[in-house]
């Protein structure tokens, strides 16, 4: 996919920056609507936080605002052979929140009967029940709320190939490509890396993940928009003793086993790597094995193989910016997923070709408007991602 | 601190003792010395000419300047730094884990076998060079009764000669590269004419014992059901298969570089090693003020080169931080001594290429990452129908370099695989980026360290 | 069959393990992955074939010859030296 042409001019109907599983999904979408599609992603589609990130394809914990995206998504998933030709090893495994506490319990309780009405039902099992339904959980997991409808996958093989199908679909994938041009004049988009790609388009998908300001700042747009580290780390194959995605009440640890065995567990906290790449810190390593080991006795001699971390946009209600730019006409951001893009990101892909080809999306977008927040450039709140 | 206690890490401790410092030298060993110095158990008793033949001068030198200088270094055996984070060390031994600080880091880390398997390599039985001169050395074992091997680089003929003096049949003595290939290098190996005659010693000797030394050879198969019985093999048209119990192999020697990687060292290609190694100037400064860079662990030049380097990192050290070294013109010195070293390293590569065709001819059922299981033909098929062509998205897509040693013994193969299948050169599929931990670590250990509170995550995708 | 044979040495205190329920003995200084090799032919079976493996490089870099002790602990077999009483399981049938 990786083109290095001595010099191109191209012209599609829409410009995508960004090549992660939203881009991504929006170019595919996009073709699949007959619109003319060019993708320009900087090193290699979903090898960012798309390819990084946990797995988890979770909507269980989601704020009720983005539970329409989220519900939405799964219907995309349950079809991911034919929208991207491979399973992602995506496997629907239910996700089981744990509590480890009353209180714990009770924010749980309180959970699902607020998300009950709006399509998302959840199960909630406590004491002995509890107990002997998962013997294998530590002993401080008192009770779960389980939401079967939600699984996880293979972050490394499901971005990549988003990005593959949209350019089997007819997309141009530019990889390599590192945006510096950006300009709107004349009812167009120019946008190219200043040396060998120049696109001409008509409309212009800010998806640029943690960097995303970068492109909206350009056009007057802004947002208080973070760089978070999600620490992960994956064990050596281990016998299977867990089928569920795991996550608890309060944070802190969130696991699953793969199909080969190994598990992986999240919860640790990392710090920018340079510009492009997160680390997990060595405490929070420390602190994120004491949990492992405390919540999975099964891993009590299992050994960590490898640790790692990525970048992820973070906005400080938790929401993603997903819509329209209010400076630019035709300009449609989406970013900031918060370390919880990966699930609804082929939704918001989808909510994004609906917006470019009959301008609204079926899946309500207003509270993921960019206008929630300053939008002048100017905003003393603002931090840039890098 | 000094990370490794071989030649370099010992010669590193040596100067920065000289100029009244107290080195932490931290070691995954159990005792000093290294790989090529490794030292048995004490209750083995073992001679140090025995251990280390012709280099038994140079080896007692160093050990016993070590032990000489114990009480004066704080050296740190059996202990693991499996993660560097600014300028703290993680240093895990005996299931307890602490950070350490250090002023300046001296990485002398060594270097591994450059495994490029063939089919039949994960068989029981079928072992490195390296490990095959460890059994011997360390366990005062050889890997079987009757060896074969095979492969390329000094290393091959010297542990033949070793097992061979020491009551092993060595069934076969196979060099992938040619014999033309030694007489194109002949000149740089004259740099090092000890060495190099040390070299046709061996040969020499292995002849008169009735070995078989074969050049030209491409290695095919070694067979076996539960653990290898032969190796067969080709050379100028002819098919061969040696019989054998063990089969010892290696194609040069792969520096051990993750560390320099996770201190965020600047890294490079190098077309002599044809490897990705930390840059450092001639002094061993790495691309990190800090971080210096000593022996094979930085770029292969062999044991008595790892002398020079260890101690003129350690200058680089002592001068970075303001302290006067012992011998005011020893760096100048240890830099016009080690010119011959690169020289001869040059010719070594020259004489011991390894195979060029060894990925066109790796046959698709060959298993290239034996942690995970991946094969050849796996890599392939992903480089085909992806379009991958850079190792990290290969990695992502197919596992390798996912598995225990996160890439240590594939890495080599599996970049030759996919340069060759993405039609580029070899430099051009990158690296693989090292994470922490650079070995695997147990989930439970003690720590030294206040707790901190959680911060609510209630992100988890 | 075991794999690695010994060459003459200094004499050692022998050490008593267990290697997948037999009685063994092994020599002080030996690895163990050199007593489990001086009287069997594997370590282990690789997780995803079930392959015996015996290990490739002894020097604690490939990772090949970790072990499992009957109380599920793990260790590195090349560079954990064998200690009185150790339960060791190959799972490879010797």
């Amino acid at each position: 996919m990786t083109e290095r042409a001595t010099s191109e001019s191209l012209k599609a109907d829409v410009a995508i920056i960004g090549g992660g599983i939203v881009g991504a999904s929006a170019a595919l979408f996009l073709r699949r609507s007959g619109l003319s599609v060019v993708l320009l992603e900087r090193n290699l589609c979903g090898a960012a936080a798309s390819g990084v990130n946990y797995g988890g394809v979770r909507t269980q914990g989601r704020a009720i605002a983005q539970l329409p995206l989220s519900l939405r998504a799964r219907s995309l998933w349950a079809r991911l052979p034919e929208l991207i030709g491979i399973d992602g090893e995506y496997v629907p495994s239910g996700h089981l929140k744990l509590a480890r506490s009353q209180a714990d319990l009770h924010k749980l309780e309180t959970y699902r009967d607020a998300v009950a009405e709006h399509g998302l039902d959840l199960q909630i099992t406590s004491g002995s029940a509890f107990r002997r339904a998962h013997p294998w959980l530590g002993e401080q997991a008192i009770a779960g709320s389980f939401c079967a409808g939600d699984g996880h996958a293979n972050p490394r093989l499901v971005s990549p190939a988003f990005a593959r199908a949209a350019q089997a679909a007819g997309a141009r994938v530019i990889e390599g490509c590192d945006v510096t041009e950006l300009v709107h004049t004349g009812g167009a988009f120019i946008v190219g890396d200043g040396r060998s790609v120049t696109v001409r388009s008509r409309w212009l998908l800010n998806c640029a993940g943690a960097w995303a300001l970068n492109v909206a700042r350009r056009f007057g747009d802004d947002a208080p928009m973070t760089s978070i580290h999600p620490g992960m780390a994956v064990t050596e194959a281990v016998p299977r003793f867990m089928d569920l995605n795991i996550g608890v009440e309060g944070g802190g640890i969130y696991g699953r086993q793969t199909a080969r065995g190994n598990c992986v567990m999240g919860g640790a906290r990392g710090v920018a790597n340079g510009a492009l790449y997160g680390v997990p810190t060595a405490r929070s390593i420390a602190e994120l094995c004491d949990r492992m080991a405390a919540l999975f006795p099964a891993l009590a001699h299992a050994h960590v193989i490898r640790f790692w971390s990525g970048v992820e946009g973070s906005l400080p209600d938790h929401h993603p910016v997903i819509g329209p730019s209010p400076t630019t006409p035709q300009l449609i951001h989406a970013f900031g997923f918060c370390g919880a893009g990966f699930q609804i990101g082929p939704a918001v892909g989808e909510a994004l070709a609906e917006l470019v080809h009959h301008g609204r999306s079926s899946v309500a977008l207003d509270a993921f408007s960019i206008t929630r927040f300053h939008t002048a450039s100017s905003s003393s709140s603002t931090q840039g991602a890098h | 601190m000094i990370v490794g206690a071989g030649p370099a890490g010992m010669r590193a401790a040596e100067q920065l003792v000289a100029a009244g410092q107290r080195p932490v030298v931290v070691d995954e060993g159990a005792r000093h010395g290294g790989q090529i110095y490794r030292q048995p158990p004490v209750v083995m008793r073992r001679e140090r000419r025995d251990l280390y033949g012709f280099e038994a001068g140079r080896a007692s030198a160093v050990l016993d300047r070590f032990d000489d200088l114990r009480s004066q270094i704080d050296y740190r055996a059996r202990t693991l730094v499996w993660q560097i984070e600014a300028n703290t060390l993680q240093l895990l031994h005996a299931g307890r884990n602490h950070g350490m600080h250090f002023d300046a880091l001296i990485l002398a880390t060594g270097a591994t076998d450059r495994v490029l398997p063939f089919p039949g390599w994960t068989l029981p039985g079928v072992y490195t060079l390296g490990a095959a001169q460890v059994a011997l050395k360390f366990q005062g074992c050889l890997i079987g009764p009757r060896v074969v091997f095979a492969g390329t680089g000094p290393l091959l003929y010297l542990v033949a000669w070793q097992y061979a003096s020491h009551g092993g049949q060595v069934a076969a003595v196979l060099d992938t590269a040619s014999a033309s290939a030694k007489w194109l290098a002949a000149p740089r190996l004259l740099a090092r004419p000890a060495v190099a005659m040390k070299g046709a010693y061996f040969v020499a000797r292995l002849r008169m014992m009735g070995v078989p030394l074969h050049g030209g050879v491409t290695l095919i198969r070694a067979e076996g059901a539960d653990r290898v019985t032969a190796l067969a093999w080709r050379s100028g048209g002819t098919s061969h298969t040696t019989e054998c119990d063990a089969i010892g192999f290696g194609h040069g020697l792969r520096s051990e570089t993750q560390l320099a990687d996770m201190a965020r060292c600047a890294f490079d290609y190098d077309p002599i090693d044809q490897a990705w190694l930390p840059t450092q100037d001639s002094a061993g400064r790495t691309s990190v003020p800090g971080v210096y860079l000593a022996g094979d662990g930085a770029g292969i030049l062999g044991a008595d080169a790892a002398e020079l380097s260890g101690a003129r990192a350690a200058l680089a050290a002592l001068e970075d931080l303001g302290i006067a070294p012992a011998e005011p013109q020893g760096a100048k010195r240890i830099e016009r001594a080690l010119h011959a070293h690169a020289t001869f390293r040059r010719g070594l590569e020259t004489a011991f290429a390894p195979p060029e065709r060894w990925a066109a001819d790796a046959p698709d059922e060959l298993i290239v990452c034996r942690c995970e299981e991946i094969t050849a033909g796996e890599l392939r098929a992903c480089a085909r129908e992806t379009g991958a062509r850079e190792m990290n998205r290969l990695k992502a897509l197919t596992r390798i370099g996912m598995g225990r040693c996160q890439g240590r013994m594939c890495a080599p193969a599996a970049s030759r695989l996919l340069a060759h299948a993405a039609g580029c050169e070899l430099h051009e599929v990158g690296r693989l980026r090292g994470q922490a931990p650079i070995k695997p670590i147990p989930i439970v250990m003690l720590h030294d360290r206040a707790p901190s509170t959680i911060v609510p995550e209630d992100q988890d995708d | 069959m075991p794999l690695l044979y010994r060459i003459e040495s200094a004499p050692r205190e022998r050490i008593a393990f267990e290697l997948d329920g037999r009685a063994c003995t092994a020599l002080e200084g030996d690895t163990v992955l050199t007593a489990i090799l001086t009287q069997a032919s594997a370590l282990r079976r690789a997780e995803f074939s079930g392959a015996p493996r015996a290990g490739l490089c002894l020097m604690g870099a490939c990772q090949d010859c970790w072990v499992q002790l009957a109380d599920g602990e793990r260790l590195r077999a090349c560079t954990t030296f064998v200690e009185p009483g150790m339960r060791v399981r190959t799972g490879a049938g010797g």
